[in-house]
């Protein structure tokens, strides 16, 4: 099933595949990370197909490396490109980060410096992916524990990356929070950067409470602060594509649509809000 | 901060040398920030989960806290290379092999976690039923065993233990075997089975693999136990495979 994304997803969880694979959960999309089904065979790929057969699917990837400045890896664009043929998602989006260099692969979304040469890297590869794809990705802000002097601004590098590439924005407004937090940036003048017609979908999440940082552990509901960050993401841009991230500390899936349902209402009433204003 | 006039490249080798060994004078070059910590401590979390997932009855034979020795342990000697996290642990069981030589089932627990895992996420292929067997030119015939299908070798009876550890029966104690057996380990549907192989088994089944046709793995078998037993003992056994689910087809 191909088809764009609207309305409020989820990402799949193998905690709640049972739901997916009859189409009893209330969601219109779904999301899964694309490394977790980039597998030749077995019930993996048995899951997806039945759960994408109910609803449009999002390809998540954490291992591109868009960032690398030794390039992306062939071998992983081939069996990414097998499994978007096979899977026909809506949309295919990664993160603005780096994992690996030489041969060596970190497993972890890793910081880049916002310098115009770790733009120009950053914009090869993505060339590269998307040609290799055959489509516009998305491209997720990171969080970050560490702000490298550079010379612009992450949300300067994301609009410049969008206009030399063509690739969209995947928002994650718990990702502005928290990296806002731990580098003490405002995160208001973050989305007043945000170039926001390229912006084709948003996370929402929860994050912890580290010694010194915010961490960004998907392993707690969605906070206060992020719901009033969305509220604010969503008088500049209207209607998006929204998903909410839970890895870790799992609940029922009934909680998770019951936060679901909190996103869908404060959507609607900010969207109702700015068109009566 | 030293990294303004820094490559990108440079940033990133300094970046992967603090993950991996902690590397003080490259701290120093990425700016000694707090986060660092963080990023490493990420870096070694998300390599331990990923090792307790693949190794699970390893990791119930050990315990907690000699799991996490022998995990940090190889997370020191093996940085990964591959993209995905499901390709760490490829050597675990020769880490485990050097940290406990005197209890190798602690290894061929390893191995068997490790082909368990494969098959389960090995390729797709239906199993041929016994009509392959009508109309097949015997003279040409070669057996396609399913995609899935490992063997592993094993010194111990780590086996029983792991069966028993996944929740058939009670725990055997450790013992050695007085010879080294091959393990079979397949897919039937989407689950994975084991069991112990033959050695007429595990002849034929490397013969096939190295491409020969099953008239040329009876005439192997032939050289040791005379025409006649060959064809018997290989047709018990590509009859066994059949109904096991272990073989693809008869090309």
């Amino acid at each position: 099933m191909t088809s764009s994304l609207s309305g409020f997803g989820l990402g799949m969880r193998r905690e709640h595949y049972a739901a997916y694979v009859d189409g009893s959960a209330k969601v219109d999309f779904i999301e899964v990370i694309s490394e977790n089904f980039m597998v030749e065979g077995g019930r993996p790929l048995d899951t997806l197909f039945k759960a994408r057969s109910n609803y449009p699917l999002a390809l998540h990837g954490v291992s591109l490396s868009v960032g690398s400045a030794d390039g992306v890896r062939s071998d992983y664009l081939e069996r990414l490109r097998q499994l978007v043929d096979l899977m026909e998602p809506a949309v295919v989006s990664d993160h603005l980060c780096w994992t690996r260099i030489g041969n060596f692969n970190s497993h972890d979304l890793l910081p880049l410096p916002m310098t115009e040469e770790a733009l120009q890297v950053v914009c090869a590869n993505i060339g590269r992916a998307q040609d290799a794809l055959g489509r516009a990705m998305l491209f997720e802000n990171p969080s970050s524990y560490i702000a490298f002097p550079g010379a612009m601004t992450e949300w300067e590098f994301l609009a410049e990356m969008v206009s030399r590439t063509g690739c969209r924005l995947l928002l994650d407004v718990n990702n502005i929070h928290v990296s806002a937090t731990n580098h003490g940036f405002d995160p208001i003048a973050y989305l007043d950067g945000v170039p926001w017609r390229a912006v084709g979908q948003v996370h929402l999440a929860g994050h912890s409470v580290g010694q010194t940082m915010l961490i960004d552990t998907h392993d707690q509901p969605v906070p206060e602060c992020v719901w009033q960050l969305y509220a604010a993401a969503l008088r500049r841009a209207g209607d998006l594509p929204t998903m909410i991230e839970r890895d870790d500390n799992i609940p029922d899936l009934a909680e998770l649509i019951g936060e679901l349902d909190t996103a869908r209402e404060l959507h609607a009433e900010t969207l109702a809000f700015e068109a009566a204003a | 901060m030293t990294v303004l006039g820094a490559s990108l490249h440079s940033l990133q080798q300094d970046f992967a040398s603090w993950l991996v060994t902690a590397d003080e004078a490259a701290a120093m070059r990425l700016g000694r920030a707090d986060g660092l910590a963080i990023y490493q401590n990420n870096y070694r979390v998300s390599l331990m989960t990923s090792l307790e997932a693949g190794f699970e009855q390893v990791h119930s034979w050990l315990g907690d806290e000699a799991f996490a020795r022998a995990a940090a342990h190889f997370i020191d000697a093996y940085p990964p290379h591959g993209w995905t996290l499901d390709a760490y642990g490829a050597d675990f069981a020769t880490t485990l092999a050097s940290l406990y030589p005197q209890d190798p089932e602690v290894a061929d627990l390893a191995r068997i976690d490790w082909a368990v895992g494969q098959a389960f996420v090995a390729g797709n292929a239906d199993p041929a039923g016994a009509d392959v067997l009508t109309e097949v030119d015997w003279d040409v015939a070669r057996i396609a065993l399913v995609p899935s299908m490992l063997m592993v070798e094993v010194g111990s009876n780590a086996d029983k233990i792991w069966l028993a550890l996944a929740g058939e029966g009670e725990v055997p104690a450790p013992c050695a075997l007085p010879e080294r057996a091959t393990l079979f380990v397949w897919r039937q549907g989407f689950e994975s089975v084991m069991r112990r192989a033959e050695p007429v088994e595990v002849r034929i089944a490397e013969c096939s693999r190295d491409g020969f046709t099953f008239a040329q793995c009876c005439e192997d078998l032939a050289r040791d136990m005379g025409e006649e037993a060959a064809v018997e003992q290989a047709g018990g056994v590509l009859g066994q495979w059949i109904a096991e689910g272990l073989v693809a087809g008869l090309s």
